[in-house]
Order: C-alpha cells, then sequence, then structure tokens
C-alpha cells in the first residue's frame, strides 16, 4: 500500500513493507514478530535493508557490512519463496513485497548436523 | 567488601554468578544474549556497575553490549572494528599470504581508571581502543604492523589476540599475546611494540628460538611486581622477571605443561595456578583427573589441588580466558570447563565446589570484587 501520497508533497513514495528477521537479530532488537517499514519506492533490497538499520541501529553490520554493504555470508534473503540473495541489492523487489503482501524474509543459513 | 560478581561467558550466551564473601550461596542470571557465544565479559576496575560483554555469533559477526547497572540491563554499542591502515597480509594455515580479516573480539580490557576506556583484543590480531564508553573504537596499527606481522600465522583457534595486560604502574605500558605470534609489549601506549619472546622454545615452529611465531595461551601478573609476568604457552610455562625481556621455562613437576589459562594469587606475588591439559591433540585432562595446579614458589614446584574436583572420567578443558582470582581477604580462585561446569575455590585453591554444572561450555570467566 503506499503510505504517502507524492502528488501532495516531494520527495519519494513510501511503500509499507514486511520484515521477518532471524530470531537472534529480533531479540537484539527488541522486537517480535514481523515489523513494518516503510521504504522508499521503488522498494529495493537495499532500500529495505536500510531502513531496517535506521529503525534498528543496534543491527548495523549484523545483515551486511556496514562499509561496503555486502550481505554477510550465513546471511539469506528470501520473498515470495524465492532466494534473493544474491540478486543486485538495488533491483526492485517483487510487487507483492512492495505491497505489503508478503514478507521480506532475512535468516540465518542452514548451519548445525 | 560485600562479594563478588563472576562474568560467564559461554559459547550460547553470557551468565552472572553473584555471592556475598563467604562465596557458599550463589544467586545465577541469565542467559543474557541468549545463543551468541560470549567470548569474554569485563568489569571496569573504576566503576564494577558498568560491564562490558562481546557476543558473536556466525550469522551476524560481531556486536558489543554495555552494562550501566552491574549486568541488569545492557545496551548494544558499536560495532565497527575496521582495521585503521591497509593491511598487508599474514600466513594462513598453508603458508599462503592472507589478507587480515577481522572475524571477532576475543578480550575486552577495561581501563583501571576511566569507565569509558576499554582495549579489545581481535581476530585476526588486532589492538582495538574505545575512550566512548564502546561506541566507537579505534585500532591501534602499529602492533598489526610490527616488522613480524606478515610472518603470523593462526593457531587452531585463529589468529587472535587473546591477552592484554595493563600494567598498573605505567600507563604507557601494555602487553598482549597473540596465537600463534607471541608476545608483544609497548612502553608508549600501543604507539610502538617489540616482540618479547626470547628465551620462548617452540618445538612447533621451525626456530624454536624465532623473534615470533610462537603460540603463547596467556600472561598474567600481579600488580604488586608488574615486571614479573607468567605465560603459559602451547607447551611450557614460563617466567620472565624483566618485563618479557627473558623468559624461563618454570614447568617443573607438572604432569603436563600444556594448558591454557594462569592466574596469580591476587595477594601472593609467588603463587601461581595452572590447569594441565594432557597435550595439544589431547584437549582433557591427564588421566582424566581434573587438577588445578599451584605453586607457590613462582613455578618450578607444584601441588595438585583436587579436593572438590572430579578425580575420574573427566574430560573437559579449561580454555585461556577462563580463570579468574577475586581479591577478597582470602583469595577466591575460579574456572569453568568446556563441560559448563564453574568451580570456586573460597580458599586460595585448597577445596573447590561448582557453582553450576550445566552451562554451556564456558569460555570466559572473569571475577568483580564488588564493594
Amino acid at each position: 500500500m503506499n503510505t504517502r501520497d507524492s502528488d501532495e508533497r516531494d520527495g519519494p513514495t513510501y511503500r509499507q513493507v514486511r520484515v521477518v528477521l532471524p530470531a537472534h537479530l529480533k531479540t537484539l532488537a527488541n522486537v517480535t514478530g514481523e515489523v513494518r517499514l516503510e521504504v522508499p519506492e521503488p522498494v529495493t533490497q537495499d532500500g529495505v535493508l536500510t531502513a531496517v538499520e535506521q529503525r534498528y541501529p543496534m543491527l548495523l553490520g549484523t545483515i551486511r557490512d556496514r562499509h561496503t554493504r555486502k550481505r554477510r555470508a550465513f546471511i539469506r534473503f528470501y520473498a515470495c519463496e524465492q532466494d534473493l540473495s544474491n540478486e543486485p541489492p538495488d533491483a526492485p523487489l517483487p510487487e507483492p513485497v512492495a505491497a505489503g503482501v508478503e514478507p521480506y524474509i532475512v535468516l540465518g543459513a542452514m548451519a548445525g548436523g | 567488601m560485600t562479594g563478588v560478581r563472576v562474568l560467564v561467558g559461554t559459547r550460547k550466551g553470557a551468565f552472572t554468578l553473584t555471592a556475598d564473601g563467604s562465596r557458599r550461596d550463589w544467586t545465577i542470571e541469565g542467559p543474557h544474549f541468549g545463543g551468541w557465544q560470549v567470548y569474554h565479559m569485563a568489569g571496569s576496575p573504576a566503576d564494577p556497575d558498568r560491564i562490558y560483554a562481546a557476543p558473536s555469533i556466525e550469522w551476524s559477526g560481531q556486536i558489543i553490549q554495555r552494562s550501566d547497572d552491574g549486568g541488569k540491563t545492557w545496551t548494544t554499542v558499536g560495532n565497527d572494528f575496521t582495521y585503521a591502515t591497509p593491511t598487508t597480509d599474514h600466513l594462513w594455515y598453508d603458508g599462503t599470504p592472507r589478507p587480515w580479516e577481522f572475524k571477532r573480539i576475543w578480550h575486552l580490557e577495561p581501563s583501571r581508571t576511566d569507565p569509558d576506556t576499554v582495549y579489545a583484543g581481535g581476530e585476526d590480531a588486532a589492538l582495538f581502543v574505545t575512550r566512548d564508553g564502546g561506541q566507537t573504537w579505534t585500532e591501534l596499527p602499529a602492533l598489526r604492523e610490527h616488522p613480524t606481522g606478515p610472518t603470523w600465522q593462526p593457531g587452531a583457534g585463529g589468529l587472535c589476540l587473546h591477552t592484554i595486560i595493563l600494567d598498573p604502574t605505567n600507563a604507557d605500558r601494555i602487553y598482549v599475546a597473540i596465537s600463534a605470534a607471541g608476545a608483544f609489549r609497548s612502553d608508549d601506549g600501543g604507539a610502538s611494540w617489540q616482540a618479547i619472546n626470547k628465551g620462548l622454545r617452540s618445538g612447533e615452529i621451525p626456530d624454536a628460538d624465532a623473534e615470533a611465531g610462537h603460540c603463547v595461551h596467556r600472561l598474567a601478573l600481579h600488580p604488586s611486581r608488574p615486571e614479573t609476568l607468567y605465560m603459559q604457552k602451547h607447551w611450557d610455562v614460563m617466567r620472565s622477571d624483566d618485563a618479557g625481556g627473558q623468559w624461563r621455562e618454570v614447568s617443573g613437576n607438572l604432569p603436563s605443561d600444556f594448558g591454557f589459562p594462569i592466574a596469580v594469587h591476587a595477594h601472593e606475588p609467588e603463587t601461581i595456578y595452572v590447569v594441565p591439559i594432557t597435550s595439544d591433540t589431547t584437549h582433557y585432562p591427564p588421566e582424566g583427573k581434573l587438577r588445578v595446579y599451584r605453586s607457590r614458589t613462582g613455578g618450578d614446584e607444584w601441588e595438585p589441588l583436587t579436593t572438590g574436583l572430579p578425580q575420574s572420567h573427566c574430560y573437559v578443558n579449561v580454555l585461556r580466558d577462563a580463570m579468574a582470582v577475586d581479591t577478597l581477604d582470602e583469595c577466591g580462585i575460579y574456572f569453568g570447563t568446556t563441560g559448563g561446569q564453574v568451580y570456586c575455590s573460597p580458599d586460595g585453591g585448597d577445596t573447590w565446589t561448582a557453582i553450576v554444572r550445566d552451562l554451556p561450555p564456558v569460555l570466559s570467566v572473569e571475577v568483580q570484587t564488588l564493594p
């Protein structure tokens, strides 16, 4: 859904995006369940993660390198049953994610045995 | 003195254990940062309510947590550990050059006088400092730029800076130890460093007397004799009486001189403690008996301390940062094991009891003596 109307003010249009964080980062950010964030259009992975880091600065560096913005090796990004981990960070996300219908999922890669 | 607070870092979170001066009845709190491996926690000598912790997790890297109320609540502070100058290469396990890459913090050493100043030892080996309570960290790059740096090679645990000692009588003097590079000393607050490895003989490296390349596991010193250093090396327990200028072996009659931690009694500078481990490939106590060994002669002559410790079928390890002493009148000794036990001796090592038995593997133990 559009949360601001670009016709009424200057600046980008924002969409409300649902984000699911892995358990260890929910604990760190003091959140439970999904978080909802306003992300400027076009909604991209970089835009979503920037919004996450702005709302929860304690997560800086825990999902991607704070300088290079490169994804940490053992973090994965899923949405709409697709693995977006290796997609370009500035590519638009699927419309159901931008529209808040489907969540953008950040999770830890499978580990252990 | 009213009591003690033991700070325990484990493979899956941190715990605080508190007791009054009798050290008989304990309150156990935690896990803090559940699921995160806490390589180290440390309290500020200048403000006991100020505690720093270094949790990390494979998926998300390093964070630093700070408590201003003795561990009741925690705040995430800065975790930007960027090498200050362009990095060259060190050696990888296979002998090929490898760029320095930050992985985690192994040890935190708060200033003795300023609660906002903390030194942090990292992997790949580097020394960082914060002067604003952990919000920002700056590397002291001269250590990594030591001429021997390109020859440093990781030990089995990584190329880690695991020991930091701030000289209690000389604010400019800092000792550090790195596996597997050796021990280093700065006499100018970290602006320059010299290797202090003369006398170490390490059969694991091609030149046993090399300037660097020694796998030092831990250093310890007594505040009243800052020129005397004790060392648990990969193999060998060592001693220096000239601030690391020259070392001599004091393993004496130990059943094995392999081990990780070494500690000094709070009031007796010649009384030291080690936990012998069978060998570098056999990380458990000789004969399955968990024994702390105490020397009252600064080394060479050792006695086993066994009362209250398991003397059969014990196959745990005690890691390098997992032994500490309090400063109560009757000095307490503490250590944690990879089996999740934390032991306390309230009488200088004569008798031991387990404060707790079933924590995750213990990575570090520190103790604060509370006013």
